[in-house]
């Protein structure tokens, strides 16, 4: 079995040290074929790493790493207006577009089209491909019949098409901050709350039952995504590329599991005991895939 | 999000002041063997007049309802299937098994089937209380929603002039008048 | 320019009474997962769309085909048939949000007006323009997410109409970007047009009247006897974070919008069209709601203060907001 690796881009505020010290990690020691930069969620964000992306990449790459760059999923202010029209203008790296705004400025020019922009369908596909998309990532909730009739399109059109296969899954976005709000505070006052939680704010019902996680104005999963055991049925779907979403537990561990599987060199069973085992018992689920509630475990 | 005509038991609903007082036609019922035929006559007559309803309900048609008026001493008992029509009033100490129940202030129930409440409405002020099935519920309504006009003034109709003068003396004792068509 | 009024129809007698209230057009879908209120026992039948479309025209009012959630590869046939359809049948517009449905319209049919349905989430003049330039969309209707002077930058800087929600239920989360139904409940909002099912919710009550909503396995909220309902849908339920005291409304307290007092603010913004939530109410709430915004349309029109009946009673949790139209603070 064989198949792309790649890091999607932390969809949490880390501290700019962390982060440094995590792609360094990641650069010399992970597996991992590709390597999505850049924030996605908070344009607020966006300045405590910007400085950084060229020493990142550039270490990235010496790692023997594509780097490609991630755009915003909100686009609603002058900031984040001039943000990802100054994306669309990079020459030197990838680009994956996460907002419908991107596609203005393609005209045509290669890009990939991020989990966020909601290509649900062949019709959708092969539209954006003549815009010049030429990798396309799945939507989160996709379930695995769609996944097959898309990857085959993608094959036919010859561009790439990537699922998530590990991480908490992104559920929702808005225009309102929910880490502002659950500690009283508006988003242009959010004194960066969201530092707190380097996987996101648990949430859990009102009779303690573990349910979502908050991360600035996106709502992910309290379970992580997990396909591991999914792993031969992606590749027979004709999924090129696997996703591994960034957590605080260790990337490089996961990063090796799923290589090792992909490489059969373990079988997705031991593949699963060991991600257990590397992410201190978190919670997976896999539900998405089979067409079943996302969050249950098939 | 479901539209849903919902809910609650809340003590208010069993505690709370009458807006008026209960005309004598329901305050007294008549025993329930004399309520039958004529129960039975309003739902085939509905049935008759718009078959369309049925589409509606879909696979609810097999539902099996409860309309229970809190403060009435009988619930209405309701199988929408149109090859087994069925309305009957049931002693509250003997409900049969349902699907779904639906329970309401008398006058709340009527204004939902006179057309002059919004049964969502009337569900986030908690007029409204629904169990069992909500799927069943929510299709009962929207199903009956595209009824035109005031359900409650179609059965009026059918009993004549005497019909109408009870409806107008129930709206009268519920506190509204008739909805404009 | 007078702006126009759309309202919902989720029956044909919800059509027929939104139409007798002067709604300008009314919004509406089949009975099936190719629009956003798929739910059970509304929408239309073919048929019945033939005669409602009938009926509206003969009033003047316009018919607008609600196309706007995301065919799942292998079931895109059941969205052109929906396209199709409403060609055949002569609805005025088709409200869609999936670029390959939108692809669809405007290259099949080159004179169909396509709206972009707010599930497109498109919420800058770059993207709105995107729209414009592919599929020739004549109007956009825009996320409940912007401030009336932003709406008002924004109608100058896009080739098209503007669209506002002005009243109904108020959805926090990006629209067409939510899968918190799908997962709890394994039915998606973007592919089968399903939001909190019914089917999967349950009302509980404990012994002391206090009332827990659920959606299949979790519990949404719990209303004490006093307080008001809302519907069990994940973004207006109450949680516990470690930050919180108790249970409190994460992503926003069972609300409606109601961005009347701003309805002549959002004239003079350049808003061509208010849109009038809640295709799943019935038709006591349409009638209401629709006469009472037809008159204060009309007022601002003629240069009148707008004088509107109290609206609050049709909202949910019965509290309303005027939501992100008025302030930054909102976000």
């Amino acid at each position: 079995m064989t198949g792309n690796l790649t890091l999607g881009p932390i969809l949490f505020h880390w501290p700019a040290e962390q982060k440094l010290d995590f792609y360094a990690k990641i650069a010399d020691e992970a597996p991992i074929d590709t390597v999505y930069l850049g924030e996605v969620i908070c344009s607020k964000r966006a300045p405590f790493f910007e400085q950084h992306y060229d020493e990142v990449a550039d270490r990235l790459q010496r790692g023997g790493k594509k780097v490609v760059f991630s755009s915003l999923c909100e686009v609603v202010l002058k900031r984040e207006r001039r943000a990802i029209e100054g994306f669309c203008e990079l020459t030197d790296f990838e680009i994956e577009a996460n907002n419908s705004s991107a596609l203005l400025h393609m005209n045509g020019r290669p890009h990939r089209i991020g989990p966020m922009m909601n290509v649900y369908n062949e019709t959708t596909m092969a539209y954006l491909v003549k815009g010049g998309a030429t990798h396309f990532s799945l939507p989160v909730e996709l379930p695995g019949a769609s996944a097959e009739i898309l990857a085959k399109t993608a094959a036919d059109l010859s561009v790439g098409t990537e699922m998530q296969v590990f991480g908490r899954a992104s559920l929702a976005v808005s225009a309102r901050c929910y880490h502002a709000r659950a500690h009283a505070r508006t988003k242009d006052n959010c004194q960066f709350v969201c530092e707190d939680d380097p996987d996101g704010m648990p949430l859990k019902t009102l009779d303690g039952k573990p349910f979502l996680a908050i991360n600035g104005i996106q709502t992910l999963s309290q379970t992580y995504l997990n396909y591991v055991s999914e792993l031969p049925d992606l590749q027979a779907a004709g999924i090129t590329h696997y996703r591994l979403s960034p957590h605080s537990q260790d990337m490089v561990a996961v990063a090796e599991i799923f290589r090792d599987v992909l490489d059969n060199k373990i079988e997705p069973g031991e593949g699963d005991v060991r991600l257990s085992a590397a992410t201190g018992s978190v919670p997976f689920s896999n539900g998405f895939w089979h067409g079943k509630p996302g969050h249950l475990r098939i | 999000m479901i539209a849903k005509l919902a809910m609650t038991q809340s003590s208010s609903l069993f505690d709370g002041p009458e807006p008026g007082k209960l005309p004598a036609l329901v305050r007294f019922p008549l025993p329930l063997f004399l309520l039958q035929p004529i129960l039975g006559r309003i739902v085939r007559r509905v049935a008759d007049d718009e078959p369309s309803v049925f589409n509606r309900l879909g696979p609810h048609k097999y539902s099996r309802f409860i309309i229970d008026p809190a403060n009435l001493p009988f619930v209405l008992e309701l199988h929408p299937d149109p090859d087994n029509l069925i309305l009957r009033a049931c002693s509250k100490s003997a409900i049969p098994e349902h699907d779904a129940r639906i329970s309401g202030k008398f006058f709340d129930l009527l204004q939902l089937v006179d057309c002059d409440q919004d049964g969502d409405a009337m569900f986030f002020s908690r007029g409204l209380d629904i169990s069992g099935d909500t799927e069943a519920v929510v299709t009962l309504r929207n199903a009956l929603d595209d009824l035109d006009g005031s359900l409650a003034a179609r059965v009026a109709d059918m009993f004549g002039p005497p019909g109408r003068l009870a409806l107008a003396a129930l709206r009268r004792s519920a506190g509204y008048s008739a909805p404009t068509p | 320019m007078r702006p126009e009024l759309i309202c919902p129809a989720g029956t044909p007698a919800a059509m027929r009474t939104a139409v007798d209230a002067c709604a300008d057009a009314v919004y509406c879908g089949f009975q099936n997962a190719t629009n956003a209120r798929n739910f059970p026992g509304l929408n239309f039948t073919v048929d019945e769309l033939e005669t409602s479309v009938a009926y509206a025209h003969e009033r003047g009012t316009k018919v607008l085909l609600a196309v706007n959630t995301f065919p799942p590869a292998g079931k895109f046939d059941l969205w052109k048939e929906a396209i199709d359809t409403g060609v055949r049948l002569g609805v005025d517009a088709f409200i869609v949000a999936d670029v390959g449905v939108a692809a669809y319209g405007s290259e099949t049919y080159p004179d169909a007006r396509l709206h972009l349905s707010v599930q497109a989430a498109a919420s800058s003049p770059e993207a709105i323009r995107y729209y414009c330039r592919e599929f020739g969309v004549k109007r956009v209707v825009l996320p409940r997410i912007l401030t009336v002077p932003e709406i008002k930058q924004l109608a100058t800087e896009i080739p098209c109409e503007i669209e506002t929600f002005i009243f109904g239920n108020h959805g926090l989360m990006v629209e067409g970007r939510c899968s918190l139904t799908n997962y709890v409940t394994g039915l998606s909002t973007n592919m089968d047009g399903v939001c909190s099912p019914a089917a999967q919710v349950h009302y509980e009550r404990d012994a002391d009247g206090n009332l827990s909503s659920r959606l299949a396995d979790f519990t949404i909220d719990c209303f004490s006897c006093n307080d008001k309902a809302g519907y069990p849908t994940i973004c207006k339920g109450r949680y516990l974070a470690d930050c919180r005291e108790g249970g409190y409304y994460a992503f926003e307290e069972p609300i409606s919008l109601n961005s009347s007092p701003l309805l002549p603010e959002l004239i003079a913004a350049g808003v061509h069209a208010f849109k009038i939530e809640g295709r799943q109410r019935s038709r006591a709430y349409v009638k209401s709601v629709v006469s009472a915004f037809r008159k204060a349309v009309d007022a601002v029109m003629s240069g009148d203060e707008p004088n509107l009946a109290d609206l609050v009673a049709l909202t949910e949790g019965q509290k309303q907001t005027e939501g992100a139209f008025k302030t930054k603070k909102w976000r």
